[in-house]
């Protein structure tokens, strides 16, 4: 079973953003890029899969400048396979991703799809779902428990709003990570090493026959409103006694 | 313009987010519809008609939808939305599990968490944890759109008297099948309706530290909730997880014991009216927007509280 995963490199998550002046977006030249985390966690899942002999090949997929090759360089330390590269500059909306990534889909013809839930940045919490819409595959979202079943399905444990449901799902399948499916590991440095050697393919969306210009316009970003700083307040006594009688919360 | 709005419920009951979502339908104007999809859930539907300002009710009751699979349930909406203007669910679970599948279906570019309304085509998002706030502009026939619970104030839940339709069942896709949850038991609120939510960060140390927390939310009829560090430790499960990545809370009161304030964890509270911050580093940036902040040891701290509360 081939295992495909998308790799979106972000703002690291450490990172404190600053809005541009001009209002069209948030400074990110000079500013720290990683893989997004919830990628890792889906790297992390398919190379396991691999080490598990579930998964024969681990691609690593990522779109956008030419700097994504340093993100698929992670993915690939950490044991991905090869990696592929969608060259492009234009903006990215997850409909676009979600169309792209089918088109890598539909040469690579993976079982199995792993993205991360939500990127860090644009917080859309789309590219998944919608990638499994346009393939017409089962959709496992949030997953924090992932079983191969021998049969052609999978269980997956989700992470929902009051717990976990677990659904058995018919392969191919996309499904995209929650925190605790599992911890990324740290690539060593001979694996990064060996890394600088796999292939990463390029491609542009154009070979692709996607049109990825991005649908939703963004006419402004500003700062959001700020919150000032409160008092300190020196013993239990004197909070009990601020929330109840000053602000009459309790 | 009509807008369609998704009800979140269990079969048995209307999930209150849904009420935010449908103020979100009240702002963007137009007359509201609800769809309400799931397996012998006519009580649901009964419920959804009296919210005020609806002015029909689509009930799609089938074994299909008994637990919203996402397959299924986006299949519904894609057969119902060319009728609409704009489709819209609050950002749950379940609607952010549903929506975007249905939207790439519509060859839509979704619309996510929004927490405001600039016009029918327009709309306030955050970005970056909530570091930046974009105002988006969607020329896609269809909107769809997620709506952020705790940025619109609930709609009446009484008060309308909206007719209900059955609507056909659109089919089972086959790809999915519930197997079954395991929820969270408690007797306490919800964390994101709660009017009060003490959270519990790295401080605390171990997940059973975390009964000092629920003894003062019992006082308080408080909900508990966690950072992601806390989680990441595995002191509790994640849907107790507060933050960029896991629940987005608003309350009257939110109480942050033993955390430290990252970025991400600051995402999902920092709109609450009241926040108070119990921690023993007199740094941490919690409380640089905390309101009241307490700098002790929590283990010393959460009792005595607890203590004074029940005074």
């Amino acid at each position: 079973m081939k295992v495909l995963v998308a790799v979106k490199r972000v703002v690291d998550f450490n990172v404190k953003v600053r809005v541009k002046a001009d209002g069209t977006g948030v400074e990110t030249a000079n500013v720290k890029m990683s893989m997004n985390p919830f990628d890792e966690i889906g790297v992390e899942e398919a190379v396991r899969l691999k080490e598990g002999g579930k998964a024969t090949e681990v691609i690593a997929v990522s779109l956008g400048p030419t700097q994504c090759q340093e993100t698929i360089r992670t993915a690939l330390a950490m044991g991905a396979d090869r990696g592929i590269h969608v060259k492009t500059d234009v903006e990215l909306q997850p409909l676009a991703v979600a169309k792209l990534l089918k088109a890598v889909v539909d040469k690579e013809q993976p079982q199995l799809c792993i993205l991360g839930k939500q990127a860090i940045d644009d917080d859309a919490n789309q590219t998944g779902q919608m990638l499994s819409a346009l393939l017409g595959w089962s959709q496992a979202t949030f997953a924090s428990k992932l079983v191969i079943n021998g049969d052609g399905t999978a269980n997956v444990t989700r992470e929902v709003d009051g717990g976990l449901e677990t659904i058995q799902v018919k392969l191919p399948l996309v499904m995209t990570t929650d925190l605790r499916l599992n911890e990324p590991r740290y690539a060593s440095l001979p694996n990064i090493m060996k890394a600088k050697k796999k292939p990463i393919e390029q491609v542009t969306p154009e070979a692709l026959g996607i049109d990825p210009a991005p649908r939703l316009k963004t006419l402004k970003v500003v700062e959001p409103p700020k919150r000032k700083a409160g008092v300190k307040v020196k013993s239990v006594a004197e909070l009990v006694e601020k929330l109840r009688n000053e602000a009459k919360v309790i | 313009m009509t807008n369609l709005v998704l009800v979140e419920h269990d079969n048995s009951a209307v999930k209150s987010a849904t009420l935010h979502a449908v103020a979100a339908a009240q702002k963007i104007g137009g007359e509201i519809h609800l769809l309400v999809a799931g397996q012998n859930c006519r009580a649901v539907a009964d419920e959804a008609a009296k919210i005020a300002g609806v002015s029909k009710v689509l009930l799609a009751d089938d074994a299909a939808y008994a637990s919203r699979l996402a397959e299924n349930t986006a299949k519904l909406i894609v057969g119902l939305a060319p009728s609409y203007s704009h489709v819209l669910a609050a950002t749950t679970a379940m609607g952010k599990n549903v929506m975007p599948r249905a939207a790439a279906l519509l060859d839509v570019q979704q619309i996510s968490d929004i927490s405001g309304v600039e016009s029918a085509d327009t709309f306030v998002r955050t970005i970056y944890a909530g570091n930046a706030v974009a105002t988006v502009q969607s020329a896609d026939k269809v909107k769809v759109i997620t709506v952020r619970p705790t940025a619109f104030e609930a709609a009446a839940a009484t008060g309308g008297s909206a007719a209900i339709e059955n609507v056909a069942a659109a089919g089972e896709t086959g790809l999915a099948t519930f197997v079954g949850q395991e929820l969270s038991k408690s007797e306490r609120p919800e964390l994101t309706s709660a009017r009060i939510v003490i959270s519990g960060g790295r401080g605390m140390q171990s997940g059973d530290n975390f009964h000092m927390l629920e003894k003062v939310a019992d006082k308080l009829n408080a909900a508990v909730g966690a950072s992601r560090a806390a989680v990441d430790a595995g002191f509790v499960p994640n849907d107790y997880q507060v933050g960029q990545t896991g629940k987005i809370v608003a309350p009257e009161l939110y109480i942050a014991v033993g955390i430290s304030g990252a970025i991400q964890h600051l995402a999902g509270m920092k709109d609450s009216k009241v926040i108070v911050a119990i921690n023993k580093d007199e740094d941490a940036p919690i409380f640089q927007v905390a309101d009241c902040g307490l700098v002790a040891d929590l283990f010393q701290a959460v009792p005595e509280l607890e203590s004074r509360l029940a005074a």
